[in-house]
């Protein structure tokens, strides 16, 4: 073989190089995983399992949108005696309260920005001019 | 070879007659089969268009909410329509702007002159002249918004008949604002929630970029509740709410009782809000 001088340091910086991601995690953290808070009031459940929720709340909430909005179903869902009127407002924000804790400790960690929070109001925010009546 | 010349000619001839000459046959036994099918029958349709003036239609199908306002009461109290009107900006987080030009406006009040515009108001009596008609979006069976919106955020509920909106899907073009005849939607110039005085916590606010505009209080219907502005001037009649297409409805006895008038009829949009003046 000619130039094994170079050519075989070479490969290996490049095998190196390419499978960076894989040792360099290996050797540092990469950062914790987000622990989302449960709900403060304590309920423990929800219209369906963790798992679903965690893999899929986006796509209900688009469902639950389209069938408010679009479709006029506002029909309220009851699962294990708890009533559950479809919204983000209306249901999902009722048990986890607290937005800032549950929603964005993922959102952050993913480096999504969701904009739901452009128009729905947080019970934070929409406790701080609360109406009266 | 002069033959096959001959046969040529004679052929293109014949089709250069014939190919100017086919469509004008197919028009005129086309428009007969037209004028005898289509365009006779709604026509006839318009014809016993007699009952209600300009809203004379064909038969009604499925739900269709409307609203009849009495401006009788309103003129007696026009506290009643402040309280609507504050009612309806606590029930949908409508921000109240200190400049008139950044108005966000559901329910508001304008002159007879700017609200009937295709009346005269010449001589018009004092309660005319003096009292602040109640406006909001008219619902109208034929909503101009519809079409003009690219993106189909508002669109009318099959199921109700309100034209609704989906702040999801507006991209704040403000088509629909130059197509809506009566003023009844509102853009959002800036952020809406530093004007918001008070929250309802199950309702959301609207983002900067975004159209608004009555909703007919959709999300109370659904609770069975009445519309903010029909529930705050509850009892006194001022505001009546129900199915127009209905014959039993409480909006509809109204209407057989009361000479009523539309805004703008004249514009085939078929408002679905009625005024007794």
């Amino acid at each position: 073989m000619y130039n094994k001088g170079t050519i075989i340091p070479g490969l290996m910086l490049f095998v190196l190089f390419v499978t960076f991601p894989i040792w360099f995690n290996v050797f540092t953290t990469a950062g914790e995983l987000p622990k989302p808070e449960s709900p403060p009031g304590g309920e423990k459940h929800c219209i369906a399992s963790a798992e679903y929720m965690r893999a899929n709340h986006m796509q209900l909430l688009n469902e639950w949108r389209d069938n408010v909005l679009r479709d006029g179903n506002r029909e309220i869902l009851e699962i294990d005696g708890v009533k559950y009127p479809k919204g983000l407002q209306l249901a999902c924000l009722k048990c986890h309260s607290r937005k800032e804790k549950f929603c964005d400790s993922c959102h952050t960690y993913a480096a999504v920005q969701p904009y739901c929070w452009d128009c729905h109001l947080t019970p934070k925010e929409a406790g701080s001019k609360e109406a009266t009546h | 070879m002069d033959k096959q010349r001959r046969k040529f000619l004679k052929i293109a001839g014949a089709s250069v007659i014939a190919g100017i000459g086919a469509p004008a046959i197919i028009k005129l036994s086309g428009t007969s089969a037209h004028a005898s099918g289509g365009r006779v029958v709604p026509a006839a349709g318009h014809a016993p268009a007699v009952a209600h003036g300009a809203h004379g239609e064909e038969a009604p199908k499925g739900v269709r909410l409307g609203m009849v306002i009495d401006m009788r009461k309103f003129a007696d109290k026009p506290e009643l329509l402040d309280g609507a009107i504050s009612a309806c900006i606590d029930a949908h987080n409508i921000p109240q702007y200190p400049d008139k030009k950044n108005e966000i406006k559901w329910l508001w009040k304008a002159p007879f002159e700017s609200v009937f515009t295709d009346q005269s108001a010449y001589h018009s009596s004092k309660r005319i002249t003096e009292t602040d008609f109640a406006v909001l979006c008219n619902h109208c069976d034929d909503p101009p918004c519809v079409r003009a919106c690219p993106t189909q955020a508002t669109f009318k509920s099959p199921t109700t008949g309100i034209v609704a909106m989906d702040f999801h899907r507006c991209i704040g073009c403000r088509f629909c604002m130059a197509a809506c005849p009566y003023g009844a939607r509102s853009f959002n110039w800036q952020d809406p929630r530093p004007y918001i005085k008070k929250y309802n916590k199950n309702f959301p606010s609207r983002m900067k970029g975004v159209v608004e505009k009555c909703n007919f209080c959709a999300e109370r219907l659904a609770l069975g509740q009445e519309p903010a502005c029909v529930e705050s001037c509850k009892g006194t009649g001022a505001i009546t709410f129900g199915d127009l297409n209905d014959a039993k409805s409480e909006v509809r006895a109204i209407l057989d009782k009361e000479f009523t008038i539309q805004r703008k009829p004249t514009l085939g949009t078929k408002p679905s809000v009625f005024y007794i003046v």
